[in-house]
């Protein structure tokens, strides 16, 4: 237990006392990271030591992540967990200063300022025999617990991830192991099918009939194209969804999202729904919010950098 | 000493300071300052010592609140905050925050003719003293063995914990956010509640003992069963307060712009977006901007708004000031600060700016009809009297649900609104597990959260079997200092020794 977090403001208390057991050694060394990979100039990896998170974590569920003490507090799915090894793996678009930041700072051995999870409701791994696992950008990633999670329920697995090119492809052979088909596409070809995700989801309907369930994660846009796909065919659709979060504990309602006319609150009663009753204008309006502040803090922090 | 009569003694309250409103409005320091020995040696001679204090019934935990007072008058500080810790763990916060006017100063006689005794200030002073002075009575405590868990850092939990450290158990509090205090931390604003005090009552707390993990979402990194059935917790309290806030289900609210108060006060409070961008998170801050309810949180959220330099701030509520819930030195204040009220009305839409933004927003007036079940008037929509008024951020202050988490993950009985089902004694549906404060009441105050987290320590000790040697040995004081006293730990009770 004692592994984990005791909580950072004791080090700010002035207090001379060490209560009984407390070690602050192996108390204070936490949330470290154990490996850092790189994909792309702005796709990485962080996967991290904490046992309890790993021994809990289930598919399509994610965290907070602060990186420093005056750090946003960032959600990120839980790409993969190893319960054996105790560690829990991230992977991270870097699009803003936080997630930058992140890139520039969280290397091996270092230590993140708090990581709060697994946050979020499980994903329903039912009992659809045959399920397509669409992954998109920073959804590639994401998907592929569940992508696991539905073969080792039993199900016939089909995966399909976009790229905008060969050199982006990543994790093919950790997909390869537990789809039954795998269809890469990218935007210019150089990998796979010529196309987007989209085109990948048409092909696997049209050589499957009999899909039961279609699991979609990445950029809004994305996700509300893969359901509008699927509709027409009747197939059940689920999509992760991503607003913006502040304490992902159901307490401030800033991830409220509407769903089938009403409103739900992302990391609560999500972050996964329907895709067919999902309002994506909704969402992709929303994660507008703070555009403006976004573009001021990524400025200064360049110009900082220089 | 001479029977002191409501002529005898001093007549007027005894003023507080208070930074003036033009440059507090600027500032996120304290608005009241505190007294000084004198005042606080004035107001206590106002108390007129009832024997029968209407005062000690007013307060919700019992405070002895003439004695605490008189030995203010005899200048043993020590002894009357002695007095006072006995039933109040976080008397810096609750003289600060508690609504007085409702509670101990609303039915203390002095009142009938003059202002009341300013109970919650002296509380407040002797707290700040007691911090200062490293009061905190902290005894020496002999482990009885027994492990005890704590969800939520809230103040339900923090006064849960503290008995049962005193008591000799193992405490450990989990908190879901990075920082411990619940709403004493994200919700009230440092100008009412400063970081220091509760900083200082959490250090009493370690002190103690009690061990605070934070960034631990129980229910989502282990459930209150594998609590109690593998993580070895003999008994579990929880206190994870009300939470989820209330939405009114109005056209227009996911405009961007439109947000709960909860979440304006978390950036601000807990993440500093007030220092945006030198902190990472902001809040885009609106420059005319309305918040929707008159509670203790509505204040809160047009005074951090008007702190931030919005240009206008409005509140919206549809019944009157007197029906306002919010404390009345804190709806004072906002009044002082510049916020323009708008009693009576309410939204019936908020409108975009073409670009997903709020525009304006569209209220209707109220006038008050019946009463209600809750005995206030009732407020109804006056036909045909909507119009428009231009604002760029809607905040809701209208109240919370429960938070889902712990129903949604265990299998322990809720109510019928969603809040756990706790007995008289705070006992939940599962043995060992028991609950207080804001997710059994709904949303109250600190010192009701404080006073049930008390009343779960004493059922927590009376279902382990632990026996309060308070009662067994009372502390005399020809006795030596660190005299060992207390029971058998055979007999699951625990030992410790006397401090001076
Ligand atoms: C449940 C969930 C899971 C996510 N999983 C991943 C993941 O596995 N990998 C990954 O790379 N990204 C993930 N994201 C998105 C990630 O949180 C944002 O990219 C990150 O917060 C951007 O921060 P920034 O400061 O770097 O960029 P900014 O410049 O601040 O923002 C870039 C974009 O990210 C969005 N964003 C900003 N702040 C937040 C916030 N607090 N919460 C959510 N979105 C925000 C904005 O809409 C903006 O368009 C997830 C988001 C959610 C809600
Ligand atoms: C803005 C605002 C102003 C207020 N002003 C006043 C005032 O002036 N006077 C007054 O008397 N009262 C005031 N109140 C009300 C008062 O703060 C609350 O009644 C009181 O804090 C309730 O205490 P609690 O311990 O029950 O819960 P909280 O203070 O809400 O604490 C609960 C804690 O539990 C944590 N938690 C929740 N779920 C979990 C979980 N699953 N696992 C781990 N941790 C969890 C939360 O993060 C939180 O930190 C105010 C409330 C607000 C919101
Ligand atoms: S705790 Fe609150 S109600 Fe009780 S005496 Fe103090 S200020 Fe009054
Ligand atoms: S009711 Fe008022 S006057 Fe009487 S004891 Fe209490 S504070 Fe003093
Ligand atoms: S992120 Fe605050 S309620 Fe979901």
């Amino acid at each position: 237990m004692n592994k984990r977090g005791l909580c950072r403001t004791e080090e700010t208390l002035s207090s001379d006392f060490i209560p009984p057991g407390f070690e602050p050694e192996t108390d204070y060394a936490r949330f470290e990271v154990v490996t850092r990979e790189d994909f792309s100039d702005v796709t990485f990896l962080i996967e991290f030591y904490h046992p309890m998170m790993a021994r809990a974590a289930r598919p399509g569920q994610f965290v907070i992540a602060i990186s420093h003490e005056k750090g946003e507090r960032i959600p990120l799915t839980i790409a993969d967990f190893d319960a054996a090894k105790g560690t829990v793996t991230l992977v991270i678009q870097a699009v803003g200063k936080s997630t930058r930041e992140m890139q520039q700072i969280c290397r091996t051995g270092t230590q993140l300022f708090s990581v709060a999870g697994p946050l979020g409701a499980p994903s329903h791994i039912g009992d659809a025999k045959k399920v397509v696992c669409v992954g998109g950008g920073l959804g590639v990633a994401p998907v592929y617990p569940q992508a696991r999670a539905f073969k080792e329920s039993g199900a016939y697995v089909i995966g399909v991830v976009g790229f905008r090119s060969k050199e982006l492809v990543f994790w093919e052979n950790k997909f390869k192991q537990v789809c039954d088909e795998f269809i890469i596409c990218t935007d210019d070809g150089t990998a796979g099918i010529k196309g987007l995700v989209i085109d990948g989801i048409k092909q696997a309907i049209e050589s499957h009939p009999d899909i039961d369930e279609v699991v979609a994660i990445g950029p809004p846009i994305m996700m509300k194209a893969s359901a509008e796909t699927t509709k027409p065919h009747g197939i059940k659709t689920m999509v992760s969804l991503n607003p913006i979060m502040v304490d992902g504990t159901g307490m401030c309602g800033g991830c409220r999202v509407t769903v089938d006319g009403k409103q739900q609150f992302a990391c609560v009663d999500g972050p996964d729904f329907d895709g067919h009753k999902v309002d994506f204008t909704d969402l992709m309006n929303r994660l507008k919010r703070f555009k403006e502040d976004e573009k001021l803090a990524m400025e200064r922090w360049a110009a900082a950098q220089n | 000493m001479a029977k002191k009569t409501i002529r005898t003694i001093p007549q007027d309250r005894t003023d507080i300071p208070v930074q003036e409103p033009g440059e507090r409005v600027k500032n996120f320091a304290e608005v009241a300052l505190g007294y000084p020995l004198e005042s606080a040696l004035n107001e206590s001679e106002r108390c007129l010592m009832c024997p029968e204090p209407a005062c000690v019934k007013g307060c919700p935990v019992g405070i002895n609140i003439p004695g605490f007072i008189e030995k203010i008058t005899e200048k043993d500080y020590r002894g009357a905050y002695a007095l006072l810790a006995e039933a109040n763990l976080l008397p810096a916060i609750c003289g600060r925050v508690c609504p007085q006017e409702d509670q101990c100063e609303g039915v203390c006689p002095v009142g009938d003719t003059l202002e009341p005794v300013a109970i919650g200030r002296l509380e407040r002073w002797l707290g700040d003293m007691a911090i200062e002075e490293g009061w905190a009575a902290i005894p020496y405590r002999e482990n009885n063995g027994f492990k005890v868990g704590i969800v939520g850092s809230g103040p339900a939990g923090i006064a849960c914990a503290a008995d049962l450290a005193k008591a000799g158990c193992d405490v450990t509090i989990y908190e879901a956010l990075h920082k411990p205090g619940g709403v004493l931390r994200y919700g009230i604003p440092e100008f009412r509640l400063p970081n220091e005090v509760i900083d200082a009552e959490l250090a009493s707390l370690t002190k103690l003992g009690v061990k605070i993990e934070c960034n631990t979402l129980v229910g989502r990194l282990f459930t209150i069963e594998q609590m109690r059935e593998e993580m070895g917790f003999d008994a579990v309290f929880i206190g994870t307060g009300a939470g989820a806030p209330k939405f009114m289900g109005i056209p227009g609210e996911s405009l961007n712009g439109v947000l709960s108060a909860n979440e304006l006060l978390t950036r601000c409070n807990l993440m500093g977006a007030g220092d945006f961008p030198s902190y990472d998170t902001p809040l885009h801050l609106g420059k005319k901007v309305s918040v929707i309810g008159s509670g203790n949180t509505a204040m809160d959220a047009m005074r951090v708004a008007m702190r931030l330099g919005a240009e206008k701030v409005y509140c919206v509520y549809r019944r009157t000031e007197a029906e306002s819930p919010a404390r009345l030195e804190e709806l004072h204040h906002a009044q002082e600060e510049g916020i323009e009220f708008h009693w009576l009305t309410a939204p019936v839409e908020i409108l975009d700016d073409g670009d997903g933004n709020v525009r304006a927003m569209r209220c209707i007036r109220m006038e008050l009809g019946e009463p209600d079940d809750s005995g206030r008037r009732r407020p109804v929509p006056v036909e045909g009297s909507e119009y428009e008024f231009e604002t760029d951020m809607v905040v809701y202050a209208i109240g919370t649900n429960p938070n889902p988490i712990i129903g949604q993950t265990s299998t322990l009985k809720l109510n019928k609104w969603d809040y756990i089902d706790a007995d008289e004694s705070l006992a939940t549906s599962f043995t060992g597990v028991f609950a207080g404060g804001d997710i059994v009441t709904g949303a109250a105050t600190v010192i009701l959260a404080m006073g049930a987290g008390r009343k779960a320590a004493r059922s927590i000790k009376d279902y382990l079997g632990i026996r309060d040697t308070d009662e067994i040995y009372q502390v005399k004081d020809e006795d030596e200092a660190n005299t060992l006293f207390g029971i058998d730990r055979d007999e699951r009770n625990f030992a410790r020794l006397r401090t001076v």
